[in-house]
C-alpha cells in the first residue's frame, strides 16, 4: 500500500498518463472539427494506421524525424480526401463508409509493413525533452516538462484548437454547416468545402496521431498497432461534448486507468488486467448514456447535405 | 484552343452517352448487381497495380488465390465453411441496415455467442446430441442478441448513437472472452499440464457438428445457415413485423405517423442482428474448431458488413456474395502460403469493396429517380394520347 | 435474378481457377518439410530459432534438393495456423512443424485426419497419444537461471525487470529460472514481473519495459517475439541491460545485450527425420537441456562483461550440467 502511495509511483503514473493521451487528443480533437461540420469519420484508426506506417518508414530509411511526420501528414491528407469524397460528394453513408476506410487502412498498412519492413524494428524517433527550468521543478517538472515535442505538441493543440472552433469565422462556418446547412448555404456558406477542409483537417491530426505512435511514444510499427484506438478517439468526441477540453480530460482519464494498470503490475500488485482494461470502455457507454440529453451534438451530423433535398 | 474544344466534344458526347444509357429502363436489379460487381473489379485492378508497385506478379498472385479458393475440393470445402459464418452476420446485417441501424457491433456479438457456445455444452455435457445441437446454438442466438438490444435500448430509450455504443460493446466482449478464456473456462487439462493455454476444454463429441466430407472441415453449419437466410428473406418481406422493420428504415417520419413504435423496431432490428451474429459465433465453435479459442472472430464481424452490403442487403444475395467472401478470404491464405504475398491485401481490397459499393449507392438512387421520371413522363404522355384519341 | 447473375460470376469464377497451374509434385525422394510459425522468421526470438536449425538440417542434408522448406509466418490468430496445418498435411507435405504452443489444439485435430504425416509441435510435452505426433520443449529455466546469476552480479539499483508475455509455457519455465538464479546471488535484489497477455504484441511490451525503467530497473529481461519492445526501451533509456532467450540477441542492442540463452533445435530436428525414415512417425517427446547441447548461452563479446561474472555463469552452466544445482521449471 505504501508503494501505491509513494510520490514516485503518483509522478510515474501521472508521466505516464500525459504520454499516452497524446494519440487521443490528436485523433479526438481531429475529429471533432470533423463532426462538428457534420461529418461522422469512423475510418480514424485505419487513418492512424497507414500514416503510422508512413512515418515509421521514412525515419526506418532517412533517420528524419521531421520527413517522418510530414509523411504522415501528407498520407493522412489523402485520407482525409478519399473519404471526403466519398462522404460528401457521393453523399454515401458515413457510418459505413468509415468502416470501410478503416478496413482499407489497416490492411494496406499491414500489406505494406510485412512486404517492405518483414519484421518488428525499433527507430530513434522523437525524444524525451526537458524544458529547461520548468523541468527542475520538484514532481511537477517530472510530470509536465520532460516529454517529446508530439506530447507537447497535443497538449497545445487544446487551447489552438479552441480558438479556432470559439474565435475565428472559419471556426464559426464549420459548426454552422454541422447544424444547420441550408441556413448556411442560403447564407453563401459553401457547405461541401467546409466539410472537406474539416474532415481533411481531422484526417490530418489522425495522422499525426499515428506518427506518435510509431516515432514518438513506441517507435516501432507491428500490426494493427493502434489496437483500436481511433475508435476511442472517436467516442471521446461525444464524451467530451464535442469540446476540446473536454476530449482532453476525456483522453487523460483512459490513459490514466492505463497506466495505473502497467505501474500495479510492475509493482507486483494484483489487479486483474482484464477488468482494468475493460473499464474505460464501460466508462465511455456510461457517459454516453447519461451525457446524450446534456450535450448536443452538432445536428447536421451524419446527414448528407444535398441542396433542395433537405 | 483545339485542344480544349477536344476535351469538350469529348465530354459532350460522354455526358449525352451516359444520359441515354441512364434512360434505358432495365430493371433496378441488374443496377444494383452490375455495380457491386464492377466495383469488385475495381479493386482488384487497385489490388493488382499494389501487387505492381511492391514487385509482385499480380497473375500468378490473383491464380493462386482464386485458384486455392474454387480450384480443389480442399479449397471449395474451405471456401464454404469460411463462408457460414459470413452469411450468418450477413443475415444480421440485412435486417439491421434496413432498418437503417448501424450494427458494426459484430465482433462484439460473434463473441458472446461463441462463449455461449462453448459454456452450455460444457455446463450440460450428459444431454445427447440432438437435444444438445439446436440448444447450444440457441444459446449463441441469445447471447448475441442480448449484446445487440443492450445498445439498441440505448438507442431507443436514449438516442445514444449506435455506432459508438457498438463499437464499445465489442471492446468488452473482447476483454470478457479474455478473462474467461484464462480462468473459468480454460481448459482443465491444460491447468493440470500446467501449460495455461488460453483455450476453453474441448467441446463433448456430441455437440460436434457433423463433417460433411472427410478430412475436411465442410460441417452441416453451412446447411444451417442457408437455411436460416431462406426464413429471414421470408421475415423481411412476408411478415408485419418485417414489413414495419423495412418502413422504419425507408422513412421512420412516414412510419412513425403511420402509428409504427419506430424506437421498438430499431431496437428489435440490432437485437436480431446480435443475434445471428451470436449464432456464426457458436457454429464456429462447434462446427470447425471444437473449443474456444483466442481469435475465433477472424474479422467476420466487419468482412460480413461487406457481405451484405455486397448482396444489396438482401439475404438470398447475401449468399452468393458469402461465398465469394468466403473465397476471398481462403485464397487469400492461400495465395499467401504459395507466393508469400501477405493476405493484409484482402482485407485492403474488402475495406476498398466497402468504399466503393458505398459510394455508388448516389449512381444507383440517381438512375432510379431518373428512371422513375422517365417512367411518369410515359405514363403521363400515353394517357395524354388517350384524351386526344 | 440478382442470385442467378453471381451465379453465374461464380461459376465464370471458378472455370478460371480451374485452368490454374496445379500444385507442383515434388520428386518421391525429396523430403517435405512446412514450418508453422507465430511470428517471422527474423524475430530474433522464437521463431527464428526453429527456422534456422531446419535451414541447418537442410544444408546438411545437402540443400534444396533434399530436404524442401516451406514456411508460413505471422500466424499468430490460432483459427489461421490451424488452416494452414491442415493445407500443408493434405499437400502431402512429410513433417508438419507447428512451432507455437497455442497450436496444440490445432494439432490434435489435424493430426487424426492425417495419419501419415509426421506433426511435431511445442513447446509442449504433450502428444494427444497420437503415434503421428512428437513434441518438443525448452528446458528454458536453465538459461534463465544462468542469466539471473549474471544479471543479479551486474545490477546496481537491485532492482530488475522482467517483461514476460503469456505466463506459460517457455516464456514461464524461463523466468521461474531466472528468478532462481537471482535469488542465489542475492536474496534481497527486487525482481519484478510483467505480463502483457499476448505474444505478439510489441507496443505492450515497450509500455512495460519503460514502466520497468522509471520504476528503478537497470537489468532487463524478458521472453517471446515481442521483447523487441523491450531492447527497444532499454536502448532509448542507454544503460539499462539485457538478457535475451530463444535467440542471439546481440546484434538488436550491441552494447546492452549481456547474453542469450540461445535455443538449437537441428539435433531434435534430425533424430525426428531419421525416426521418421525408420518407421517411428511420432509418440515422443523432445526436451533441449544444456546437457544435450540443446541449448547454449550466447555471451555477447560487445558487452564487457566483468570476469567475476563470467566465473560465475561458467560455474553454474557445469553444475546444472553435472546435476549439482537442480533449476525446478
Amino acid at each position: 500500500m505504501n508503494e501505491i502511495l509513494s510520490v514516485s509511483t503518483i509522478v510515474g503514473i501521472l508521466y505516464s498518463a500525459i504520454r499516452l493521451a497524446t494519440p487521443y487528443l490528436y485523433a479526438g480533437i481531429g475529429e471533432a472539427f470533423s463532426q462538428s461540420s457534420g461529418v461522422v469519420n469512423l475510418g480514424v484508426d485505419g487513418i492512424m494506421l497507414i500514416s503510422a506506417y508512413a512515418a515509421f518508414f521514412v525515419v526506418l530509411n532517412t533517420g528524419n524525424i521531421w520527413l517522418g511526420l510530414a509523411a504522415a501528414i501528407f498520407v493522412g491528407f489523402l485520407m482525409g480526401l478519399l473519404m471526403s469524397l466519398i462522404s460528401i460528394t457521393l453523399k454515401a453513408e458515413q457510418g459505413i463508409s468509415g468502416i470501410g476506410l478503416f478496413m482499407f487502412g489497416l490492411g494496406l498498412s499491414s500489406l505494406l509493413f510485412k512486404t517492405t519492413i518483414g519484421t518488428v524494428k525499433t527507430v530513434t524517433g522523437f525524444q524525451a525533452i526537458k524544458i529547461p527550468l520548468l523541468s527542475d521543478i520538484p514532481i511537477f517538472g517530472e510530470i509536465f516538462f520532460n516529454h517529446s515535442l508530439l506530447v507537447y505538441g497535443a497538449f497545445l493543440l487544446v487551447p489552438a484548437a479552441w480558438w479556432v472552433l470559439e474565435k475565428t469565422t472559419w471556426g464559426l462556418k464549420i459548426k454552422s454547416v454541422g447544424q444547420n446547412p441550408a441556413a448556411a448555404d442560403s447564407l453563401g456558406v459553401n457547405v461541401d468545402q467546409v466539410r472537406y477542409f474539416s474532415v481533411c483537417l481531422g484526417s490530418i491530426l489522425a495522422g499525426i496521431a499515428g506518427a506518435s505512435l510509431s516515432i514518438s511514444l513506441l517507435n516501432l510499427f507491428q500490426d494493427n498497432l493502434t489496437a483500436g484506438q481511433g475508435f476511442i478517439a472517436v467516442a471521446l468526441v461525444y464524451f467530451g461534448g464535442w469540446k476540446p477540453i473536454g476530449i482532453m480530460w476525456g483522453a487523460l482519464l483512459f490513459s490514466a486507468v492505463n497506466a495505473f494498470q502497467l505501474w500495479m503490475q510492475v509493482l507486483g500488485i494484483k489487479i486483474p488486467s482484464d477488468i482494468a482494461i475493460m473499464l474505460p470502455y464501460l466508462l465511455t457507454i456510461a457517459a454516453l448514456a447519461v451525457t446524450v440529453n446534456r450535450v448536443r451534438s452538432p445536428a447536421a451530423l451524419n446527414k448528407p447535405f444535398e441542396r433542395g433535398e433537405n | 484552343m483545339a485542344r480544349t474544344n477536344d476535351t469538350k466534344a469529348i465530354s459532350t458526347f460522354a455526358k449525352s452517352l451516359v444520359s441515354r444509357l441512364s434512360k434505358i429502363v432495365l430493371p433496378p436489379v441488374v443496377y444494383n448487381t452490375l455495380l457491386p460487381a464492377s466495383g469488385m473489379v475495381i479493386a482488384l485492378i487497385i489490388g493488382a497495380l499494389m501487387l505492381m508497385l511492391l514487385k509482385v506478379n499480380p497473375i500468378s498472385a490473383y491464380s493462386a488465390l482464386f485458384g486455392g479458393a474454387f480450384g480443389s475440393i480442399s479449397g471449395l470445402t474451405q471456401t464454404i465453411v469460411k463462408a457460414t459464418p459470413l452469411l450468418l452476420v450477413g443475415l444480421g446485417i440485412c435486417i439491421a441496415f434496413r432498418a437503417s441501424v448501424i450494427n458494426i457491433g459484430g465482433e462484439g456479438q460473434i463473441i458472446v455467442g461463441a462463449l455461449a457456445g462453448t459454456w452450455f455444452p460444457l455446463a450440460f455435457r450428459t444431454l445427447p446430441g440432438w437435444m444438445l445441437i439446436p440448444l447450444t446454438i440457441l444459446a449463441g442466438f441469445l447471447a448475441g442478441a442480448a449484446w445487440g438490444f443492450v445498445p439498441g435500448i440505448l438507442k431507443a430509450r436514449l438516442k445514444v448513437n449506435e455506432i459508438l455504443s457498438t463499437v464499445m460493446m465489442n471492446a468488452i466482449a473482447l476483454q470478457l472472452m479474455n478473462l474467461m478464456i484464462r480462468s473459468v473456462l480454460m481448459d482443465p487439462a491444460g491447468v493440470t499440464a500446467g501449460t495455461y493455454l488460453a483455450q476453453s476444454e474441448r467441446l463433448p463429441e456430441q455437440v460436434w457438428l457433423t463433417r460433411l466430407i472427410p478430412q475436411t472441415l465442410l460441417h452441416t453449419g453451412s446447411i444451417i445457415a442457408v437455411v436460416l437466410a431462406v426464413a429471414v428473406y421470408i421475415f423481411l418481406w412476408r411478415t408485419t413485423i418485417g414489413y414495419r422493420i423495412r418502413a422504419v428504415g425507408l422513412n421512420p417520419d412516414a412510419s412513425r405517423f403511420a402509428g409504427i413504435n419506430v424506437p421498438f423496431y430499431q431496437a428489435l432490428s440490432l437485437t436480431l442482428a446480435g443475434g445471428f451474429a451470436g449464432t456464426a459465433g457458436a457454429i464456429e465453435v462447434i462446427g470447425v474448431q471444437h473449443r474456444l479459442l483466442e481469435g475465433i472472430t477472424s474479422g467476420y464481424g466487419f468482412s460480413g458488413i461487406v457481405a451484405a452490403l455486397f448482396g444489396g442487403l438482401h439475404p438470398l444475395g447475401t449468399i452468393p456474395a458469402a461465398i465469394l467472401f468466403g473465397g476471398l478470404l481462403v485464397g487469400g491464405d492461400k495465395m499467401q502460403r504459395a507466393v508469400q504475398v501477405p493476405s493484409s491485401l484482402i482485407d485492403a481490397i474488402l475495406g476498398l469493396v466497402v468504399l466503393f459499393v458505398v459510394g455508388s449507392a448516389l449512381w444507383s438512387r440517381r438512375i432510379a429517380a431518373q428512371q422513375q421520371r422517365a417512367a411518369v413522363a410515359r405514363a403521363s404522355a400515353s394517357k395524354a394520347a388517350e384524351v386526344h384519341a | 435474378m440478382k442470385s442467378k447473375l453471381f451465379v453465374l460470376f461464380l461459376l465464370l469464377t471458378i472455370l478460371v481457377s480451374a485452368c490454374a497451374p496445379a500444385a507442383t509434385e515434388a520428386p518421391a525422394a525429396k523430403l517435405r518439410v512446412a514450418l508453422i510459425m507465430p511470428s517471422a522468421i527474423t524475430d530474433m526470438a522464437f521463431s527464428q530459432s526453429m527456422y534456422s536449425a531446419l535451414v541447418a538440417v537442410q544444408k546438411e542434408m545437402g540443400g534444396e534438393a533434399a530436404m524442401e522448406i516451406k514456411y508460413s509466418e505471422n500466424m499468430f490468430k490460432v483459427p489461421d495456423a490451424a488452416a494452414a496445418i491442415r493445407d500443408y498435411a493434405s499437400q502431402g507435405f512429410d513433417i508438419v512443424v507447428a512451432h507455437g504452443s497455442q497450436y496444440g489444439a490445432s494439432v490434435e485435430e489435424v493430426a487424426k485426419d492425417f495419419p501419415k504425416v509426421t506433426f511435431a509441435w511445442g513447446t509442449d510435452v504433450n502428444t494427444f497419444g497420437l503415434p503421428n505426433v512428437y513434441a518438443y520443449t525448452a528446458a528454458a529455466e536453465q538459461g534463465g537461471y544462468i542469466n539471473g546469476v549474471m544479471a543479479a552480479m551486474l545490477t546496481k539499483t537491485k532492482t530488475i525487470g522482467v517483461t514476460g508475455p503469456v505466463e506459460v509455457g517457455d516464456a514461464k519455465t524461463y523466468i521461474d529460472g531466472f528468478v532462481q538464479g537471482v535469488a542465489s546471488v542475492n536474496a534481497d535484489i527486487k525482481v519484478s514481473k510483467t505480463w502483457t497477455g499476448s505474444f505478439s504484441d510489441v507496443a505492450l511490451m515497450t509500455e512495460a519495459a519503460k514502466t520497468h525503467i522509471a520504476a528503478g530497473a537497470d537489468v532487463l529481461t524478458g521472453s517471446s517475439q515481442s521483447v523487441v519492445g523491450s531492447i527497444g526501451a532499454a536502448k532509448e533509456n542507454g544503460t539499462v541491460l539485457w538478457f535475451g532467450t530463444q535467440s542471439d540477441q546481440a546484434t538488436l542492442a550491441s552494447n546492452l545485450v549481456v547474453a542469450s540463452q540461445v535455443y538449437d533445435w537441428s539435433g531434435m530436428i534430425k533424430d525426428i527425420v531419421s525416426k521418421r525414415k525408420a518407421g517411428t512417425l511420432g509418440g515422443e517427446k523432445y526436451v533441449l537441456e544444456l546437457k544435450n547441447d540443446g541449448l547454449k548461452i550466447s555471451f555477447n563479446s560487445g558487452y564487457p562483461l566483468t570476469a567475476e561474472a563470467k566465473a560465475a555463469a561458467e560455474k553454474a552452466i557445469a553444475d546444472i550440467k553435472s546435476g549439482a544445482i537442480k533449476v525446478n521449471p
